[in-house]
């Protein structure tokens, strides 16, 4: 079933569809339990807020599904936070595959974070052949450094830019909308097996 | 560290850039999308689209545009004019708008904001503030200047924050169409006194406008229109001075 892009109701998954489609593959958006169990590969994106996606979650039954998933999935932004085991915003559980709890931003920076910031520090598949560069972020939340953790960014501190435990990959920032580089992280997403 | 931005803004009427753009080798210069991809290639970091079209077609044009601006474009952008509701707002984000701005509609029905927030998240809305100093206060406008409101500009902003805006995008009329530089004293002080990132527009006319507005004006993002179309600066050009300047930009 190829690649499929949760569909629940938070984010803006047209951007998602489109850059895969750049990368020419036509990606089946979807909230359907049994294709996303046999999709190849699986995209869990979001944006909004921590608490209500999660009830959005929990109504589609989800919240069980994703950490059972076997293939590739990876999380971005508000989907890789709610793969942490709880959010502070909206004081919510997470779904508990990453071992870390996202908070929010508290050490004199203007907050949201919203533009392109650097990431290093490149660990596992998904970076492959990649070096240090810029990425596009927006967000109030992060997730603390852990053993996960694949790839950091500073804002006021370190923090997770990306994270993997397994099959599940999770990146903090926006790869469809991080220009080339973007392109190139969704590319060996792809390519893991 | 997180860069400090630099967004080229385009004019669309009917589906179309408007203003005179001099890209010689563009196929089409009126073709939004096609420019749009040519600002992504020379650096810029996110481009913001000023729909000023006020046709009974409006909607459904721009959401069109939207749509195949997204399908090409691999940097964030932002949408704004004439948007009033939730409806509009989730029309354009479901055909791949990454922000929507509003302006005129916040002053008008301040919980639009609460509501916009409370549906997408903070992240995806931006309110716009065109304001100008009458007798040494600064008021907020509408209707792109024209019209004088009894709005302060710094109680308009912090309100505006209270009510979960991601980021504000300030117009200085004063300087607009100038090309004198930001209204950096304003700026600055808008910096002091909210904790969300602030965009700077109206005044940019030379490298050293986007220096100082970044420096002394304490923005985090500067947006231009004229300059960018007509060449006058080139992004990369732009980003390279900065640089050396000491300010931190994706290059």
């Amino acid at each position: 079933m190829g690649l499929v892009i949760i569909d629940y109701g938070a984010g803006n998954i047209q951007s998602i569809k489109f850059a895969f489609q750049r990368l020419g593959i036509q990606a089946q958006l979807s909230n359907d339990i049994e294709t996303i169990q046999s999709a190849d590969k699986v995209i869990f994106p979001g944006v909004g807020e921590a608490s209500s996606a999660m009830k959005k979650l929990i109504q589609s039954g989800l919240n069980t599904l994703i950490p059972e998933l076997r293939q590739p999935v990876l999380g971005i932004c508000l989907g890789m936070q709610l793969m942490c085991n709880s959010s502070e915003e909206g004081n919510t559980k997470g779904l508990g595959v990453f071992d870390l709890d996202v908070v929010k931003f508290n050490s004199g920076v203007k907050v949201p974070q919203i533009g392109w910031n650097k990431i290093g520090n490149l660990k596992s598949p998904l970076f492959q052949g990649l070096n240090e560069d810029y990425i596009y972020l927006v967000h109030s939340f992060y997730a603390p450094k852990g053993t996960e953790t694949i790839a950091t960014s500073t804002y006021g501190l370190e923090y997770s830019a990306a994270l993997r435990k397994d099959n599940f990959y999770g990146t903090q920032f926006h790869p469809e909308k991080s220009g080339v580089y973007g392109n190139k992280i969704l590319a060996n997403f792809l390519s893991i097996k | 560290m997180l860069t400090k931005r630099i967004i080229p803004c385009l004019d669309i009427k009917d589906g179309r850039t408007v203003k005179g753009v001099n890209f010689v080798d563009l196929r089409d210069a009126g073709d939004p999308v096609e420019l749009a991809q040519r600002y992504a290639n020379e650096g810029a970091d996110e481009l913001v689209f000023l729909d000023i079209s006020a046709t009974e077609q409006k909607r459904k044009t721009l959401a069109e545009l939207v749509f195949h601006v997204a399908e090409k474009l691999n940097i964030p952008f932002t949408v704004g004019g004439g948007i009033a509701s939730v409806e509009d707002v989730d029309i354009l984000l479901k055909n791949g708008a990454d922000k929507v701005s509003i302006n005129s509609s916040a002053v008008k029905r301040p919980e639009l904001i609460n509501e916009l927030v409370a549906k997408f998240g903070s992240q995806c809305i931006v309110v716009a503030i065109d304001a100008k100093q009458l007798e040494g206060n600064w008021k907020v406008h509408l209707v792109g200047g024209k019209v004088p409101t009894e709005l302060d500009l710094f109680e308009w902003a912090k309100e505006v924050e209270q009510r979960g805006a991601g980021e504000i995008l300030f117009t200085s009329m004063d300087n607009d169409g100038t090309k004198n530089g930001f209204a950096n004293k304003a700026l600055a002080r808008l910096s002091e006194e909210l904790n969300i990132p602030i965009i700077a527009s109206g005044g940019a006319g030379t490298i050293a406008h986007f220096s100082e507005t970044f420096k002394t004006g304490r923005s985090d993002a500067a947006l231009a229109a004229s300059v960018f179309h007509f060449k006058e600066i080139e992004i990369k050009d732009l980003k390279n001075t900065l640089k050396k300047e000491g300010i931190p930009v994706r290059i």
